[in-house]
């Protein structure tokens, strides 16, 4: 058994990160308390990975936001979570009755909001982060907002070429961990078309306020890295964001 | 080309690599490639081929050619005729059976080691079950030294991994007391840096540098850096103890690490320049795992599990202190589930230390993969039977810099204990000395006035 604290020795490092330290020992083993814990943020993680991705819902929160001409619903070439999980290829490839569904332009730029790894960081975060970013977009061409299932990050570059995009940007969920099943990332490529490397995009991590990334932050980032990608020509290792560096996320 | 016929069936494989990739057994990484076998009748037929295979063919067949790949030149340049002999006739099949036979005991098998290739270990490995591979491993145990002593019969070493997502000094400090007062660190403290710069790595390296004095810890340190950031830092008079290095087993799959076998020469002599070695003169930590190879598209249409072996020739050139497969962090995509994961790290296990090689297993797993801690616990078990070297700890096994999950300080304790393991016998004195491991070996509890004044320090960190 674990003798309650009477002072714990542990308060100040604990407030120094967000590692499981001093948990206690039953024997070798964890008290009760910290493994249910443990295995809470598990099944979060979990759940976030297997949560079917609710776009219609995301259209709705979208419904009124200034600047969002269209919303197009498409599938990547996985069927299903499962296939999606071990096949990473075909969550880069549009299904062929999705293909049909965009009309080509010449939008500026193209969103396209994905499932990817956590449904539950889109379901979280992908409207209020689309919506401040379109309200710094003023000029902007600005494409259908695609909303995509079982997508991996470039599936961007597939639907980015189809709709004749300039650029595009995936707001898509990334792989939960214990302390954040809900961070939400964005991937910005200029010119994209399939073949594209992760070196050509530019990437915004840990949006999750209100510990990770806060939305006029990101947007704030997002944008600079738009205007700096359309004057030079060009998105990944390349480009610097030469703004004010990026908060720490909170421990 | 290759064929067996199985009842009225006729399977055939294209060569020694198709060979060898339909042989095994089935994870998700191989079939992602397209080299997976197309059915479980035909895995078993190709093992069937792979059984009746003279052994010597791995010394002329390469599956991946001399020509073009200095990994494939190493294995074969450096390959030990002399020590290959007591099993140069042998089949796949009938080498499988020596290895679990008495006459294959832990000298012969030490002795055997140079003249092993990874595709003979690998290709051998295709054939053993779980069981095979735990009986086979346990016979082995790899000695090096660095401040201590690994891989000594009886130990179970561990290192510390304090990860902290913006390298926070206090934070990572907090991880590390927590692991030393719970008896671990043996290994190396090491940390995967979250910013990838040499000034941040010179800070980490200090860090730990000061704990270890202060203390007066008889163990080493890393940062978990590039090579040629660890050069930069050496050069700079940095405390580099070990040199750390991801290595695969490909050159293209290197070249994508940014390495090859020059620079891990020149990351070991800058190393040893430094000499801060005491007990012995082993200075490189290696990672490894599955899929490295395929994730950089530089696989060649070799199985991951073959392509992984090769790595460990990389890794035995530079004679390491400490080898990592990091088996389940790569995702579902390369290893599916506990299932897969669990013969994945037995494999590599066994496969490192045919080569000769003080190897350590990352038990671990990503939120995406279909595994949990009951799984971990299951391999954690197995390896232990197995004589696994060292293992990782991590505060409540949840690395909260990379994401993903790991073994805690509390999992090494229960195996040590499980199975009557100590740790590393020049560790296990200072462990002593501070009162943490009582003379039964069991660590205890601090009273709280002494844990608070070992804390106090760290505090002052922030």
């Amino acid at each position: 058994m674990t003798r309650p604290p009477v002072a714990d020795p542990w308060a100040t490092l604990r407030a120094a990160t967000r590692a499981r330290i001093g948990l206690g020992r039953c024997g070798d083993g964890l008290p009760t308390a910290p493994l249910l814990d443990f295995q809470l943020a598990h099944a979060r993680a979990r759940d976030a990975v297997h949560t079917p991705f609710d776009a219609p819902a995301v259209a709705a929160a979208l419904d009124g936001a200034e600047g969002v001409p269209a919303v197009v619903e498409v599938r990547s070439a996985a069927p299903d979570r499962a296939t999606y999980l071990k096949r990473p290829d075909l969550g880069r490839r549009l299904a062929p009755e999705s293909a049909a569904r965009l009309t080509p332009g010449t939008p500026d730029i193209v969103f396209v909001i994905a499932d990817g790894l956590s449904a539950t960081a889109v379901h979280a975060h992908a409207a209020p982060t689309l919506t401040a970013v379109l309200a710094r977009l003023a000029g902007w061409r600005i494409g259908p907002v695609v909303l995509a299932h079982q997508a991996r990050v470039a599936l961007g570059d597939a639907i980015g070429e189809r709709l004749g995009a300039a650029m595009v940007a995936v707001l898509i969920g990334e792989r939960p961990g214990l302390s954040a099943a809900d961070s939400l990332g964005i991937y910005l490529t200029l010119d994209p078309r399939p073949g594209r490397s992760d070196a050509e995009r530019n990437c915004l991590s840990n949006i999750h306020p209100p510990d990770g990334l806060g939305y006029d932050a990101a947007a704030d980032t997002l944008v600079r890295l738009m205007h700096a990608a359309r004057e030079r020509g060009l998105t990944g290792v390349g480009l610097k964001d030469e703004g004010a560096a990026l908060p720490k996320p909170q421990t | 080309m290759y064929a067996a016929t199985v009842g009225h069936t006729r399977h055939t494989f294209a060569d020694l690599k198709a060979l060898l990739a339909a042989a095994t057994p089935l994870r998700s990484g191989d079939a992602l490639a397209g080299v997976a076998a197309q059915s479980d009748e035909e895995r078993v037929a190709a093992r069937r081929v792979l059984a009746d295979l003279p052994l010597a063919t791995f010394l002329t067949e390469a599956v991946i050619p001399y020509e073009t790949d200095e990994v494939t030149r190493l294995i074969i340049d450096t390959h030990d005729a002399a020590a290959f002999a007591p099993v140069a006739s042998l089949t796949v099949g009938a080498f499988r059976e020596w290895l679990l036979s008495d006459a294959a005991d832990g000298a012969a098998l030490a002795a055997l080691a140079p003249g092993v290739t990874p595709e003979m270990a690998a290709a051998v490995a295709k054939l053993m079950r779980n069981q095979d591979l735990i009986a086979v491993a346990r016979k082995i145990r790899v000695v090096t030294a660095f401040r201590t002593t690994i891989g000594l019969p009886g130990r179970l070493s561990v290192r510390i991994q304090p990860n902290h997502p913006t390298d926070d000094p206090a934070g990572i400090a907090a991880s590390i007391l927590d692991g030393l007062v719970m008896g671990c660190g043996d290994a190396v403290i090491g940390i995967n840096p979250a910013t990838d710069s040499i000034p941040q790595a010179m800070a980490l390296l200090t860090l730990i540098d000061e704990v270890r004095q202060r203390y007066a810890i008889p163990t080493q340190s890393c940062v978990l850096t590039h090579v040629t950031n660890t050069l930069a830092a050496v050069e700079r008079g940095a405390p580099v103890d070990l040199v750390f290095q991801s290595v695969a087993g490909t050159e293209a799959a290197n070249r994508a690490f940014g390495i090859d076998l020059a620079v891990l020469k020149e990351g070991r002599d800058a190393a040893l320049s430094l000499k801060r070695h005491t007990v012995g003169d082993n200075v490189m930590y290696f990672e490894t795992g599955q899929g490295s190879a395929l994730s950089a598209d530089a696989h060649h249409g070799v199985d991951q599990q073959t392509c992984e072996a090769r790595a460990y020739a990389v890794a035995r050139a530079f004679r390491p202190l400490l080898v990592n497969t990091v088996v389940g962090f790569i995702g579902p995509e390369y290893l599916y589930d506990g299932k897969q994961i669990a013969r994945a790290g037995l494999e590599d296990h066994f496969c490192g230390k045919l080569l000769g090689l003080p190897m350590g297993v990352d038990v671990c797993y990503t939120n995406h993969a279909e595994a949990d801690q009951d799984d971990m616990d299951t391999l954690l078990t197995l390896l232990g039977v197995a004589g696994v070297t060292f293992i990782m700890g991590v505060p409540g096994a949840d690395d909260v810099m990379l994401n993903y999950q790991s073994t805690s300080y509390h999992d090494a304790l229960y195996l040590r204990a499980a199975l009557g393991l100590r740790p590393a016998p020049e560790f296990a004195r200072w462990l002593e000395g501070m009162g943490i491991l009582d003379p039964g070996g069991r660590v205890r509890d601090l009273p709280p006035p002494r844990l608070r004044a070992l804390l106090t320090p760290a505090e002052g960190a922030a």
